[in-house]
């Protein structure tokens, strides 16, 4: 375990790097003391390079509620190690008291109680503040996104994700890299990288499948305090599985290790003194590869969402984790000097919605952008009565409402919900608006699909995402989050080979085993096959909500979880 | 929004492709086979060659796998997992500038992709590597 203190002396015993990280002073304010931005901006400008990383907003304009995961599992030699760390493990690993705004904002428990205390987070024009912030000390200071940038909101979906390309334009972004942008189609990419993006939209590891030739930059390099920096962007490695592979025909990506090592060496010998990885790879990927990859100074890590305290030292290299949903923005000063890095000063920042002052530009332009959808965001369809989220290695109340919903208006016999990581929270006593519907169901493959299947077909199909999570080895771990499964009951030992983790599947309705032999009707959304058809899932949950006028979801223990 | 259940009927569609996955038998014997007659069960190492392939395929059906040993008079590339395991054997004449092939191969399952190499003294060479077929969806 990592206290601080350890990580200090883990940086100055691995490469006599002087460091610091951890909260500043807000993270032991109490809820009776008042927060105040100067608490969460007042950052000492040291060395002389400064990055600003911001990963996975999922299009999330406005300020959110976004729960933090109670269930997240490592495997392999990960086990208990963050982002592997949750709750009250989480505090005592990094000195949260309980109740603070430091455990609001990256723990699970009480959530509701504290989003009461203190407030929603994120925001645009919050986020936009910040960084005006850190460019008043440090003016060319590089803001770089992680991606996920695209997708996520209705008016992302509405305007093909011209809305965030607008605001990450204003934002002064310097480079980003992908992994759902490319669920807007290949031409619409295009379209935007070639025509609208003021910034370089890295992909070291995406090739042409015909010709294995690269299909996009896969470097930036930056000159900034006398220092040449390169930039290595790396997009989702299993975008064509994971995803609709129909959407983006020719590309392929992957881990691609041997060519981000020849990216290193080549970057190194056009001079770069820093090497930064911006990187959709899953901060587990990027563990491995920065344990087996030489020379690469930061990794700003994405894709699984994952909000840490201070950087993970691997091999001489800081993997910085900024977490979801505008939640987070991360400061990093860095000292580089005679070729390399000599310090690294790191915050992870806190958008407090209610402390941060919004920028009047950026609210205004975040405004403009929606305008033309207002009466359609805020459409009020239902309410809830309870806190709805979706975060979780196995179920989250957002999902086992989107699978009654599934079930009730397909009727079907078993529901099944992609385990994706994005999508905001609602607070019990919450009305749900067609917004809050998108937030947690926005994207370009949509369709709520209705099928049979056998028995066996569904155990594989478990077996299957089972194995993209829980594989001992992180490159053969795929995507998301398991499956969402309604109606259905199963065991689940994470610790079996492929095949043999899920037992014990149950028909929740009449309380019988799974047969393999027999068929049952199967409704779910998001195929990553061409040609599924069905209503979109926002109209299917619509629907429900209205017919249920205010929904309650009850605690889900039809999962059985064995092998932690 | 309503959904009657003519029209459900009509839109229900499948949607994860699992024909590709279900249940063949292991072949890993006859790779073994295979193996044991090029090199006539010698000891063999895994220094001095490289196999590379992707971690997960994107495409079962067109999986791009490469293999490289200096030196070498002949590589042979097995599909462990397939029903017919021999994909190649490359064979290096002296002139040949590299000793490297490059191919596409179809691989039914999950399973290891293996290649043998035969060096001028008559040793061996063996690299192995995981190609993982998966169903893919739900991509976080």
């Amino acid at each position: 375990m990592i206290s601080r203190r350890h990580f200090v002396q883990a940086g100055l015993a691995a490469s006599a790097i002087y460091g610091a990280s951890g909260f500043g002073n807000w993270g032991r304010l109490s809820a009776q003391q008042a927060l105040t931005q100067n608490d969460l901006l007042d950052f000492k400008t040291t060395g002389n390079v400064t990055l600003i990383h911001i990963t996975d907003t999922h299009a999330q304009l406005k300020p959110v509620y976004f729960r933090e995961p109670e269930i997240n599992i490592g495997v392999g030699g990960v086990i208990g190690k963050p982002p592997h760390v949750t709750g009250a493990d989480f505090r005592k690993l990094y000195g949260i008291p309980d109740g603070s705004a430091a455990d609001y904002a990256l723990t699970y428990d009480d959530f509701t109680s504290l989003a009461g205390t203190y407030g929603r987070m994120g925001g645009m024009d919050r986020i936009s503040t910040v960084v005006n912030s850190i460019r008043a000390d440090r003016a060319d200071a590089l803001v770089l996104d992680g991606g996920d940038t695209w997708q996520g909101s209705l008016t992302a979906l509405r305007t093909n994700g011209q809305d965030m390309v607008n605001v990450f334009n204003a934002l002064g972004t310097d480079a980003m890299t992908s992994h759902w942008e490319f669920t807007l189609g290949i031409d619409r990419v295009m379209e935007i990288v070639e025509n609208e993006l003021n910034f370089p939209f890295l992909g070291a590891n995406i090739f042409d499948t015909e010709w294995d030739e690269r299909a996009f930059e896969p470097y930036k390099m930056f000159e900034r305090g006398g220092v040449q920096i390169a930039v290595i962007g790396q997009a989702f490695p299993y975008m064509p599985i994971a995803n609709p592979g129909w959407m983006f025909p020719d590309l392929s990506f992957g881990v691609r290790q041997d060519n981000m090592a020849e990216l290193i060496a080549e970057v190194r010998g056009k001079g770069a003194e820093l090497v930064v990885l911006l990187s959709h790879n899953g901060f587990d990927v990027d563990r491995k590869l920065a344990a087996n990859v030489d020379g690469i100074d930061i990794i700003l890590t994405g894709h699984t969402h994952d909000a840490l305290p201070e950087p993970v030292l691997v091999n001489k290299t800081y993997l910085i984790a900024s977490g979801s949903h505008g939640k987070f923005v991360t400061r990093l000063d860095l000292d580089v000097r005679d070729g390399e890095m000599k310090g690294i000063n790191h915050r992870l920042i806190p958008i407090f919605t209610d402390v941060i002052a919004p920028d009047p530009e950026m609210t205004a332009l975040v405004d403009t952008q929606r305008a033309p959808y207002k009466a359609e965001l805020d459409e009020v369809i239902g309410k809830t009565d309870s806190l709805l989220y979706r975060r979780g290695n196995f179920n989250g109340t957002w999902d086992d409402l989107i699978c009654n919903a599934l079930i009730s208006e397909r009727e079907a016999d078993i529901a099944l919900s992609p385990g994706f990581r994005w999508g905001a929270s609602l607070l019990p006593g919450q009305d749900i608006t067609r917004e809050d519907i998108f937030n947690a169901t926005a994207m370009s493959y949509p369709e709520a699909y209705r099928s049979e299947m056998t028995g066996e077909t569904l155990h594989i199909i478990l077996e299957d995402v089972a194995d993209n999570l829980f594989n001992p080895d992180p490159y053969y771990q795929q995507g998301g989050d398991m499956v969402r499964v309604g109606g259905m009951g199963y065991r689940i030992d994470i610790n079996q080979p492929q095949g043999k983790r899920i037992t014990e599947m149950t028909l929740l309705k009449t309380g019988e085993r799974i047969e393999p032999s027999q068929t049952y009707v199967v409704a779910g959304w998001a195929s990553v096959n061409e040609g599924a058809e069905g209503p979109a899932i926002w109209d299917v949950v619509e629907s429900h909500i209205r017919r249920e006028g205010t929904v309650t979801v009850d605690p889900n223990t039809s999962v059985k979880v064995v092998g932690v | 929004m309503a959904f009657t259940r003519r029209k459900m009927l009509i839109l229900g569609s499948a949607s994860f492709a699992t024909a590709t996955l279900v249940g063949l038998p292991a072949f890993a014997s006859l790779t073994d086979d295979a193996i044991i007659a090029i090199t006539g069960g010698a000891e063999t190492s895994d220094a001095g060659i490289t196999l590379t392939a992707p971690e997960i395929a994107e495409n079962g059906n067109t999986v791009p796998v490469e293999v490289s040993a200096p030196g070498a008079t002949s590589i042979a590339l097995f599909a462990s997992g397939n029903p017919t395991p021999s994909v190649a054997t490359f064979n290096f004449g002296p002139l040949a500038g590299s000793q490297t092939g490059a191919t596409r191969i179809r691989l039914a399952k999950t399973q290891d992709v293996v290649a043998i190499a035969t060096m001028p003294d008559g040793s061996f060479l063996r690299a192995s590597v995981t190609v993982k077929v998966t169903i893919g969806g739900c991509g976080g």
